[in-house]
C-alpha cells in the first residue's frame, strides 16, 4: 500500500493551475468541477500565459482567486463585452468568460447575444442551474416550469412568469457562433464530455474561428434545498427533459 | 496475470464532505468519516478497504474541490 503512494504512480491529481485557496462554493457545487476542468484544459493546451478569463457577478465572482491565470472582473452581465475588447486587443490570446444564468441569461442577455452575433473570437462558459444561487435561491429566467424558488413559492407559472429561456438554442441560430453545445458534470462520463467541449471552445478562441458557447447544466444544492447527491439526481430527472444535452452547432 | 492496484489520498482539510465521490466509486470504497471533522467543521471522506482500490480515478474526477489524488501501479499476482 505504502509503495503505491509515490509520485511516479500518480494518475490523477488536482491541476496545478487550481491553487490551494479554499473555494467558497457550497459542498458538491458544479462550479468546482467546471473550475477544475478549465484549469486542466488550459494546462494541457499549454496556454497558461495566454489565457485571460472574465469572471462574472454571481457565485463565481471570485473565480479569479482560484485559477492562476489572468482575470478581469466584469460588471454584472457585461463579461462578453469586456471579453470582446480584450480579444480584439490581444488576438493571439485565449479569452473566455465564465458566467452563471443570472449573469448571462438575465442582466447580460443583450451583451451575450450581440457578442455571439458579432462572432467575437471568445469562448463563453455558461453555468445554468435554473436558480439565483448567490442571492438566496430566487427565480431565474432559466427556472423550470412549476419549479419552486423563494420568489415563486408555488412554482413557476407561465401566465405570471413566462417560460424558461433557452439561451443556447438562441445562440445556435446566430451567424457568428461556430460552436454551441450543452453539457453537464454529474457523472464521470459527462465530465469527460464537458472537458472535451471546453477544450474545443478554447481552441476556437485561440484559432479565431468565431464565438463558442458551452452551457453546463449544473446543480445548486443549497438553492434547490437538496443534498449534493440528490441534486444531481433531480437534475437528471427534471433539467435534461427541458435542457437537452448535446451539440447544437459545430462548424 | 498483472493486476491494477490503486490508492487514494484525500486532502481532508479541503474536503467538504459532499459525498459525490462516495456514490461515484464503482466499488463503494469511500465513505464519510465517522464522528471526525476538519477545521472548517465538514465531515470529510476516507477510504475503506483500501486493498480493493483499482485506481480508476472516478472519485477524483467528480470531486468539485480536487481533494483526491489517485495512484495506480501494476502488480504481478
Amino acid at each position: 500500500m505504502e509503495n503505491i503512494i509515490s509520485p511516479e504512480n500518480i494518475v490523477y491529481q488536482k491541476p496545478k493551475l487550481l491553487n490551494d485557496e479554499h473555494m467558497h462554493y457550497c459542498p458538491g457545487c458544479s462550479h468546482g468541477v467546471v473550475h477544475k476542468l478549465i484549469a486542466e484544459v488550459i494546462e494541457e493546451m499549454g496556454v497558461t500565459d495566454k489565457a485571460i478569463g472574465i469572471s462574472p457577478v454571481g457565485c463565481a465572482v471570485f473565480a479569479y482567486k482560484y485559477i492562476d491565470i489572468d482575470w478581469q472582473e466584469a460588471a454584472h452581465g457585461r463579461a462578453p463585452a469586456i471579453a470582446s475588447a480584450i480579444k480584439r486587443l490581444w488576438p493571439e490570446h485565449l479569452v473566455f468568460t465564465y458566467q452563471g444564468d443570472g449573469d448571462l441569461a438575465c442582466i447580460g442577455t443583450a451583451e451575450t447575444i450581440h457578442a455571439l452575433n458579432r462572432g467575437e473570437n471568445i469562448a463563453i462558459i455558461f453555468i445554468n442551474n435554473a436558480i439565483y444561487g448567490m442571492t438566496g435561491g430566487q427565480m431565474a429566467p432559466t427556472t423550470l416550469m412549476g419549479m419552486k424558488t423563494s420568489t415563486c413559492p408555488y412554482g413557476r407559472q407561465a401566465d405570471l412568469h413566462g417560460y424558461p429561456l433557452k439561451i443556447t438554442e438562441i445562440a445556435a441560430t446566430l451567424e457568428g457562433t461556430c460552436y454551441v453545445t450543452r453539457q453537464s458534470v454529474h457523472s464521470v462520463a459527462a465530465i469527460r464530455k464537458a472537458k472535451r467541449a471546453i477544450r474545443q471552445a478554447f481552441e476556437n478562441s485561440i484559432n479565431r474561428r468565431g464565438s463558442s458557447l458551452v452551457e453546463i447544466v449544473s446543480t445548486c444544492s443549497s438553492g434547490w434545498k437538496l443534498s449534493p447527491v440528490e441534486a444531481n439526481e433531480w437534475m437528471q430527472e427534471h433539467m435534461f427533459d427541458y435542457y437537452h444535452v448535446g451539440d447544437l452547432k459545430s462548424i | 496475470m498483472a493486476k491494477m492496484k490503486g490508492a487514494i489520498t484525500v486532502n481532508t482539510e479541503r474536503c467538504k464532505g459532499c459525498s459525490l465521490c462516495v456514490v461515484a466509486c464503482p466499488l463503494n470504497l469511500i465513505q464519510l468519516a465517522d464522528k471526525k471533522v476538519n477545521l472548517r467543521g465538514y465531515r470529510y471522506v476516507e477510504q475503506v478497504n483500501p486493498e480493493a482500490c483499482t485506481g480508476c480515478t472516478s472519485c477524483a474526477i467528480v470531486c468539485p474541490d480536487g481533494c483526491i489524488t489517485v495512484y495506480r501501479t501494476k502488480v504481478e499476482s
